[in-house]
């Protein structure tokens, strides 16, 4: 049974443009609203046959339109897009929060959103009182809060600091106490912007081992993140969102893929063709394997790249892969081994990463052509920056080393070492 | 299993039973105003006690003494303090709840719950400083060795008719604020003009008889006569005007009611 069900949902915001200041406002004052009138008026009499020139000029824009989808019970869905693709008005939607401009959603359950971390918290008030204030906020009943006091207090780690007003908190502490309240609710639906962001690397572990125990224990949830390797880890189902629409509603993992494939193809289109006048880069691909959402820490993979020399140079033409991780970051480049100066023709490079190497997440490819010259000097005959991308999921199996852990292991790389562990003598 | 139904252009039809179920909140909200009030100034209580005590002393000197208002056969304090009351009330609910929901803003844009719990609030925390007026109004008629008479009882029915008025207006110009953000400049242009117009300073018995009802257009009139009858006992009610006055307090509730019910939908778009 789909326990949340959207049909036509679309949000419509009206951004006004004033011709004579040409600046946008959202939020209009008493006096903008006087004087526009007032020369409204000032310029009906100055030129009467001239057709109502009205100043402002309102434009209408979609921030989502006509979604369609379901989702059931115990679903953990990942949306994704770009900055400004509907994400987050999708979440504000469906809390209510905003009313939709067309369109009819169902939803069957408790719902908690979860858009900002310590939401109605005052500074004035100490630790104990925001919780119950937060907690109320976020629709936790006087008596809910109550009984699970003593596990908040427990999971934020501010016991001593329990009866200091908030305003005195350390940044961390009070991302701590605001995350240990919203943990504790108790929804059948849970929707949570991309509040994981803040806090430290081991809070947001422990974030994210908490919001997997609600994902165990049967409960939708549907998570914003830019993150992708959090979204794989922690969703099954993925939905890509693009100027408001919907353009991907499936699997996590074609997901991400559909995210990145066409975040390049956009930015391909940018871009120009990648040749120089000695070569040219005919195409790159990844290679055996038949369906990209199977990749695990546990495969090979093989990338390849075809090229042309389109004459014979005096240096050595070296292809190199440059890889990079879901947040930009540059995980690891590799040239081409014992190249030697090659004459005109077309040329297929191929390199195999081993099996348990990359961690999980999602990977970009940059394809380049090098041409070292016997000077010492260099120069790149091209360079596709986002040629390819994958997605390398853990199987979560027993070659996976997790003893039962479900949280996410950090890192590029992913090794198996050789370990020994011997009991020393007494 | 509770069904919700998010349906575009059609008003919500749980709304009702939502206020209901949000009620824990609305305490809450309640509590933690009155709680930051009196935890961030230690003249917080102070102050509820000082500005109205003030605002009576000099009313007494420029009305009673300057001015020889009458006095309706008692003290002259007496006389302001009553009417001090309801209109102290009054006017904190509007400034506070008036400038509420900007003030909460992060919340709005956030979180959902029934708006219009965010104004009424206000009305809980003037509440407090209304109780302990009622205290110093006591402490007065002890010392002026006034007693009242049984009409006292009626004074809870008299609160009401101010809190009614008080959050009609209160949901207009919460609302109101929201879209024009200028319009906290406004406000207490509004209150102090309320003020002079309103028999606060002296008995609404000097205005002239023919007068009279037209005065009662504005719904305080109503309001403090009824807390000078209650508390005062000597004096005579002028009914007309008092049914007009409730009248108007009820409707301009409706109107405020209404009017935020409408403007509510698109607070967290624009504030």
């Amino acid at each position: 049974m789909s326990i949340i069900r959207v049909e036509n949902l679309g949000k419509k915001y009206l951004i006004g443009h004033d011709r004579n200041q040409g600046r946008v406002f959202s939020s209009r004052t008493l006096r903008d609203t006087f004087t526009h009138t007032a020369r409204g008026i000032y310029q009906r009499f100055r030129h009467p046959l001239s057709p109502n020139s009205e100043n402002t000029e309102t434009e209408e824009f979609w921030a989502l339109r006509d979604l369609n989808f379901e989702i059931e019970a115990g679903d953990r869905v990942g949306i994704i897009g770009r900055n400004g693709a509907g994400k987050s008005t999708l979440l504000k939607v469906l809390s209510r929060i905003t009313e939709p401009t067309t369109g009819r959603i169902e939803i069957s359950g408790r719902v908690a959103s979860l858009l900002e971390v310590g939401t109605g918290f005052h500074p004035e008030l100490s630790g104990r009182e925001n919780i119950y204030l937060n907690g109320t906020i976020l629709g936790m009943a006087r008596g809910e809060i109550k009984a699970k006091f003593d596990e908040i207090v427990d999971f934020s780690e501010i016991e001593k600091f329990l009866d200091t007003p908030v305003k005195r908190y350390s940044s961390g502490m009070y991302v701590r106490l605001a995350f240990a309240v919203a943990a504790h609710m108790d929804p059948e639906i849970l929707i949570v912007d991309e509040v994981l962001a803040v806090g430290d690397a081991q809070f947001q572990r422990k974030c994210l081992g908490k919001m997997e125990e609600v994902g165990r224990e049967g409960r939708t949830i549907l998570f914003v993140s830019h993150n992708m390797a959090m979204i794989s880890n922690l969703c099954q189902t993925g939905m890509v969102l693009n100027e408001g629409e919907l353009e991907f509603f499936g699997q996590v993992s074609d997901a991400v893929m559909n995210y990145y494939q066409n975040t390049n193809q956009r930015d391909a289109a940018h871009e120009r063709e990648f040749k120089s006048d000695t070569a040219e880069l005919l195409g790159a691909e990844l290679v055996g394997l038949s369906n990209l959402s199977d990749l695990t820490i546990h495969d090979e993979l093989t990338v390849r790249m075809r090229y042309r020399l389109r004459k014979q140079v005096d240096g050595k033409c070296v292809p190199n892969f440059h890889f990079f991780a879901s947040d930009g970051s540059y995980a690891f480049v590799d040239s081409a081994k014992d190249v030697t100066s090659m004459p005109q023709g077309t040329y297929c490079a191929e390199c195999k990463i081993p099996r348990r190497f990359l961690n999980e997440g999602a990977y970009f490819v940059g394809v380049a052509l090098t041409t070292y010259f016997e000077s010492g000097s260099l120069k790149i005959e091209f360079f596709n920056k986002n040629a390819l991308t994958f997605n390398v999921v853990d199987p979560m199996d027993k070659r996976s080393n997790r003893y039962g852990y479900g949280g996410p292991i950090p890192g590029v790389v992913r090794p198996q070492l050789d370990w020994t562990i011997a009991k020393e003598a007494q | 299993m509770s069904k919700l139904v998010i349906e575009a252009g059609k008003i919500n039809r749980q709304y009702f039973k939502d206020l209901l179920s949000y009620r824990e909140l609305f305490l809450l909200l309640a509590w933690r105003d009155i709680l930051v009030r009196y935890k961030q100034t230690i003249i917080g209580v102070a102050w509820s006690v000082l500005r109205p005590l003030l605002t009576m002393i000099v009313f007494t000197i420029v009305f009673g003494r300057l001015a020889n208002m009458p006095s309706e056969g008692v003290a002259y304090p007496i006389l302001v303090y009553a009417a001090m009351l309801p209109w102290q009330f009054f006017s904190n609910t509007v400034s506070e709840g008036g400038n509420s929901l900007v003030s909460n803003a992060s919340m709005i844009s956030k979180v959902y719950f029934p708006r219009i719990i965010i104004p009424t609030t206000a009305m809980i925390v003037s509440l407090i400083d209304f109780l302990i007026s009622i205290l110093v109004l006591s402490s007065l008629m002890i010392w002026y060795q006034h007693v009242p008479t049984w009409r006292v009882v009626f004074l809870p029915l008299f609160l009401a008719l101010a809190a009614t008025a008080a959050l009609g207006i209160t949901y207009l110009i919460s609302a109101l604020n929201v879209k024009y953000r200028d319009f906290r400049h406004v406000l207490p242009f509004i209150i102090q003009f309320g003020l002079y117009i309103s028999p606060v300073g002296f008995s609404s018995s000097v205005v002239p008889d023919k007068w009279r009802l037209l005065y009662s257009l504005n719904p305080m009139v109503g309001v403090i006569d009824g807390f000078r009858w209650a508390i005062i006992g000597n004096i005579e009610m002028y009914w007309p005007g008092f049914g007009l006055s409730v009248g108007l307090a009820v409707l301009l509730f409706a109107a405020g009611f209404g009017f935020f019910r409408r403007m509510e939908r698109e607070f967290a778009d624009v504030i």
